[in-house]
C-alpha cells in the first residue's frame, strides 16, 4: 500500500485508519495494545515515554486523531500527559489502568478523559473508541453555537463533567474546543466555524502575558465571582478577542484557581512558615505549601482562606508584582519584604530567619514551588535563581534562601541540600531594588539552589497576575509571587514531607519570570499545577529576559515528583513565551538539553496529597 | 512423535493450565490476535512480560531490602506487575500481585516480603508451564503440522 493511499483511504473510511497514539511504560501492555488497535485497523504509533508522546504530538498537530495513555509511567503521570493533550492539543485521550478505583477514573474524568479503560483491554473495547472523535468534532460545532453557556462562570464545568453522558462530553469537548479557540490570536468569529464541517480547527488564541495580564486585571478589577466572559472582555477591550475565548480561558483560570485554592490549604502551614505578615502574602503563602517555613507563622491567617477566595487584588494582584513572581527580586533597600512581612504580624518572625522565607519574601513560598526564581535572578541581575532548587525541608531552618540582597540567592540545580536556592532575585517579587534585606544574610546561604530533589519540581507555576505596582510593596509582591508559588510549595510542601531532601516538589512548572517583571507587569501566569494539572493555559510565562539565564529548570520527574532543575545557563528562556505552548515548549527545550522533562505544568502525579481533585 | 500425538499432547496441556489458572482468558485473546501477518505473537509478547517481571522481581527485592522502605516504589512496582500479568493472562501472579498491594498499603513489612516470594514463585511457576507449551507447539510446527485451537 503506497502512502497516498494509505492517507486518503485513512480519510475515508473513518474509524479505519484513524491515527492512535499509545503511551504505555509497560512493554508488554503496549505491545499488545498496539497489536489489539492494529487488528482494529487504526493506525498506530507507541511509545513508553509520555514526553516522547507530548514531543511527537507537538510537532505536528494533527498527526494523531486520539491518544491512548497509561494512568501510571514513571516520566510523567498520566493525568498530567491528559491534561497538557487537552489543553494543547484538545485531542481526546483515554485513559487506561490496572486499577479501577472509582476514584481514579474520577480523576480521569476531571482531568478530562474522554475515557477509562482498564487493563487488560479488550479488542471489543477498543474497536469503539473512534466515537470519542467523532463526538468531539461534532461538539465543537454545537458548542459554538451555544454560546450563552459561556457567559456564566461555569469553571467548574469542566472539572465536574462526566464523562458519561452526553451533556458532560459537551462540557468538556466544549472546554477543550474553548482552549484550541484560545490559543489563536487571530481567532475568527466563533460563527464562521458553525457550518463547516466537523475537521475544521478554529485558530486559536494564544494568551500571551500581555493579554493574560490584562484578563487578569479585568478578572480582578470585577471580581472573581462576578467576573463574567461578557464584561471582562469589555474591560480587556482587545479586538478579535471573542467572549468564547474569554470564556474560555476563564475556566481554566478558575480551575486553576481552584486547584491552587487546595493547594493553598495544604499550604497553610506553609504559609506561616514563610512568615510574611503581609496578609495579602499569607494568602499567597498559603499557596505556597512551604511547611517548611516555619517563619512564616504569621501567614497563617492568610492561608487558604484569602486564597480560597480568589482575593484578586491579592493574588492577582500581587502576582503582577514586579516581582512579576515575586522573585523579582526582594527590594533591594535593606526593607526586605520579607522583613515587610514579618512586621506584620509573623508570630515567629524573625527576619533573620527567613528560614522558611523566600528570599526575604514570602516569596520564598512562591520561590518554592516555582522555579520562578530562575528568572528572578535575571531579573536581579544576580546570579538568579536557576532554578528553584530543593525546596528546603521543613526542618532547615535556613533552607529557604532569601536572599537578602537578592543577588546572592542562587539557585542551584538541584542539589539535595535542601537550601531553597532562591536566588534573591528570583525570590524578589519586588522590585528589583530591593534587597531582601531581611535576612540577606540568612538567605544567601540558603539560597543557592532551590532545588528540587528527588524530582520535586515546580509543577506549575501560579498564575501570577501581574502585580500592579502596588507590588512594590513587599507583600504585593510576594503575595504575588506567593500565590505562585503557593501553588507550587503546596505541591510541594506536600510531597516534600517524605523524603525530600529539603526538595519541594514543585509541582508547578517552571516559573519563567519575566525580567521585565519589575514591577508590574509581569504576568507570571502560571497554573499551578498541583497535581497533574494545571492548565497550562493559565500560565503566562513571564517572557523571560534573555538573561534569565537562572530559569531554566528542568524538571525531572521522578517517581512522581517532578524535580525541578534549574539550569543556569543562558537564558535560553525566550522572551515573551506567549502561549502555554510555548512554555511548555521552551521548558521541553531545557528539558531536553537535559533530558529531562520540562514542563510547566507538571501534573504531579504521586502527589497522593493533592487535595483538589 | 506422532503428530496427532503431539496436539493432543498440547491441547491437554493447554486446558490444564487454564484449568489451574495459570492462564486466563486473556491468554486466549492474545492467541486470537495472532495471524499470519503477527505469526510470533503471542511468543513475543510472553517473552516481553518474562523480561519485564524479572527486571520488576528484581526492583522488588532491592526496595524490599531497603532499611526504610519506601512503600510507594514498592507498590508502584506491583501495580506495574499486576497489570503486565493481567495483559497476557498471568491469573495467579496477578491475583498474588493484588495480595501484594494489601501489604503494600498497610506499609506490612513482613506481608510484603511474603508476598514477594509468593509472587516470584507464581512468575517462575507460569514461566516454565508457558515454555513447555511453547515447546510442544514448535514441535508440532517442526513436525509440520498446524496448533489446534
Amino acid at each position: 500500500m503506497t502512502v497516498e493511499r494509505i492517507v486518503s483511504e485513512a480519510k475515508d473510511q473513518f474509524p479505519i485508519g484513524m491515527r492512535v497514539l499509545a503511551v504505555d511504560d509497560d512493554p508488554t501492555c503496549l505491545l499488545l495494545l498496539e497489536t489489539l488497535l492494529r487488528r482494529c485497523q487504526y493506525h498506530v504509533t507507541t511509545t513508553s515515554q509520555a514526553i516522547t508522546a507530548l514531543k511527537m504530538l507537538r510537532e505536528s498537530k494533527n498527526k494523531f486523531d486520539l491518544v491512548i495513555s497509561d494512568v501510571h509511567m514513571p516520566d510523567m503521570d498520566g493525568f498530567k500527559l491528559l491534561e497538557l493533550v487537552g489543553l494543547e492539543m484538545d485531542l481526546p485521550v483515554i485513559m487506561l489502568s490496572a486499577n479501577g478505583d472509582t476514584k481514579l477514573v474520577m480523576k480521569g474524568i476531571t482531568h478530562g478523559a474522554c475515557d477509562y479503560l482498564l487493563k487488560p483491554v479488550r479488542i471489543e473495547e477498543l474497536k469503539n473508541i473512534w466515537q470519542h472523535v467523532v463526538r468531539r468534532k461534532k461538539f465543537d460545532r454545537k458548542d459554538r453555537i451555544n454560546s450563552d453557556n459561556q457567559d456564566k462562570p461555569h469553571a467548574d464545568s469542566g472539572e465536574a463533567a462526566g464523562m458519561g453522558n452526553a451533556d458532560n462530553n459537551v462540557k468538556v469537548n466544549k472546554k477543550r474546543k474553548d482552549q484550541k479557540e484560545d490559543e489563536d490570536e487571530d481567532r475568527d468569529e466563533d460563527g464562521h466555524d458553525n457550518d463547516d464541517s466537523s475537521t475544521q480547527k478554529k485558530p486559536r488564541v494564544v494568551w500571551s502575558v500581555e493579554l493574560h495580564r490584562k484578563f487578569v486585571a479585568a478578572v480582578n478589577q470585577l471580581g472573581i465571582d462576578k467576573a463574567v466572559p461578557k464584561k471582562i472582555l469589555e474591560l480587556m477591550n482587545v479586538e478579535k478577542l471573542t467572549r468564547e475565548n474569554v470564556a474560555s480561558h476563564l475556566q481554566k483560570f478558575r480551575l486553576y484557581l481552584k486547584r491552587i485554592s487546595c493547594v493553598a490549604n495544604q499550604q497553610a502551614n506553609m504559609a506561616a512558615a514563610l512568615g510574611t505578615a503581609d496578609s495579602s502574602y499569607l494568602r499567597m503563602g498559603s499557596l505556597n505549601g512551604l511547611g517548611n517555613f516555619h517563619s512564616l507563622a504569621g501567614t497563617d491567617q492568610f492561608h487558604n482562606a484569602p486564597f480560597r477566595s480568589f482575593p484578586p487584588s491579592g493574588v492577582l494582584g500581587r502576582l503582577n508584582t514586579p516581582a512579576g513572581l515575586g522573585i523579582r527580586g526582594l527590594p533591594s533597600t535593606g526593607t526586605i519584604p520579607l522583613g515587610h512581612v514579618q512586621n506584620s504580624g509573623h508570630s515567629s518572625n524573625d527576619p533573620n530567619k527567613l528560614q522558611s522565607f523566600i528570599p526575604g519574601n514570602h516569596n520564598a513560598n512562591i520561590l518554592q514551588g516555582l522555579p520562578m526564581s530562575l528568572e528572578l535572578d535575571q531579573l536581579q541581575n544576580n546570579k538568579g535563581v536557576s532554578h528553584i532548587g530543593e525546596l528546603p525541608t521543613a526542618n532547615s531552618s535556613s533552607v529557604f534562601p532569601v536572599p537578602g540582597s537578592l543577588m546572592d540567592a542562587r539557585i542551584t540545580g538541584f542539589s539535595n541540600n535542601p537550601i531553597l536556592g532562591v536566588t534573591s532575585n528570583s525570590l524578589m517579587l519586588e522590585g528589583s531594588s530591593q534587597q531582601a534585606a531581611l535576612h540577606a544574610s540568612n538567605l544567601r546561604d540558603g539560597v543557592s539552589a532551590i532545588g528540587f530533589q528527588n524530582g520535586n519540581t515546580l509543577s506549575d507555576f501560579a498564575s501570577i497576575d501581574p502585580v500592579s505596582n502596588q507590588l512594590r510593596d513587599s507583600k504585593a509582591d510576594l503575595q504575588g509571587q506567593a500565590t505562585s508559588i503557593n501553588c507550587n510549595s503546596g505541591q510541594i510542601m506536600t510531597s516534600v514531607p517524605q523524603e525530600w531532601n529539603a526538595s519541594i516538589p514543585a509541582n508547578g512548572a517552571i516559573i519563567q519570570l519575566d525580567q521585565c517583571l519589575d514591577q508590574n507587569n509581569s504576568i507570571f501566569h502560571r497554573t499551578m499545577d498541583s497535581d497533574s494539572i494545571g492548565p497550562m493555559s493559565f500560565v503566562d510565562p513571564l517572557s523571560i529576559k534573555a538573561h534569565n539565564s537562572a530559569m531554566e529548570p528542568s524538571v525531572i520527574e521522578k517517581e512522581g515528583y517532578l524535580m525541578y532543575q534549574s539550569r543556569p545557563q543562558g537564558n535560553h528562556i525566550p522572551d515573551n513565551i506567549g502561549s502555554l505552548e510555548d512554555l511548555a515548549s521552551a521548558m521541553m527545550k531545557q528539558d531536553q538539553d537535559n533530558g529531562k522533562p520540562a514542563y510547566g505544568n507538571f501534573g504531579h502525579n504521586s502527589y497522593s496529597h493533592r487535595a483538589c481533585i | 512423535m506422532d503428530l496427532v500425538k503431539l496436539q493432543r499432547q498440547l491441547v491437554d496441556y493447554r486446558d490444564s493450565l487454564y484449568h489451574e489458572c495459570f492462564l486466563d482468558e486473556q491468554f486466549t485473546q492474545l492467541q486470537e490476535l495472532q495471524d499470519e501477518n503477527n505469526p510470533d505473537f503471542v511468543v513475543e509478547v510472553v517473552s516481553l512480560f518474562f523480561e519485564d517481571s524479572e527486571r520488576l522481581l528484581n526492583e522488588l527485592t532491592k526496595a524490599l531490602e531497603q532499611q526504610s522502605i519506601d512503600f510507594k516504589r514498592v507498590d508502584a512496582h506491583v501495580h506495574q506487575l499486576k497489570g503486565s500479568s493481567s495483559s497476557i493472562g498471568a491469573q495467579r501472579v496477578q491475583k498474588s500481585c493484588i495480595a501484594f498491594r494489601n501489604y503494600c498499603e498497610e506499609q506490612n513489612v513482613e506481608g510484603c516480603l511474603t508476598c514477594l516470594q509468593l509472587v516470584r514463585q507464581e512468575y517462575y511457576l507460569v514461566k516454565s508451564k508457558l515454555e513447555a507449551l511453547f515447546k510442544l507447539e514448535q514441535q508440532i510446527l517442526s513436525a509440520g503440522g498446524s496448533i489446534p485451537i
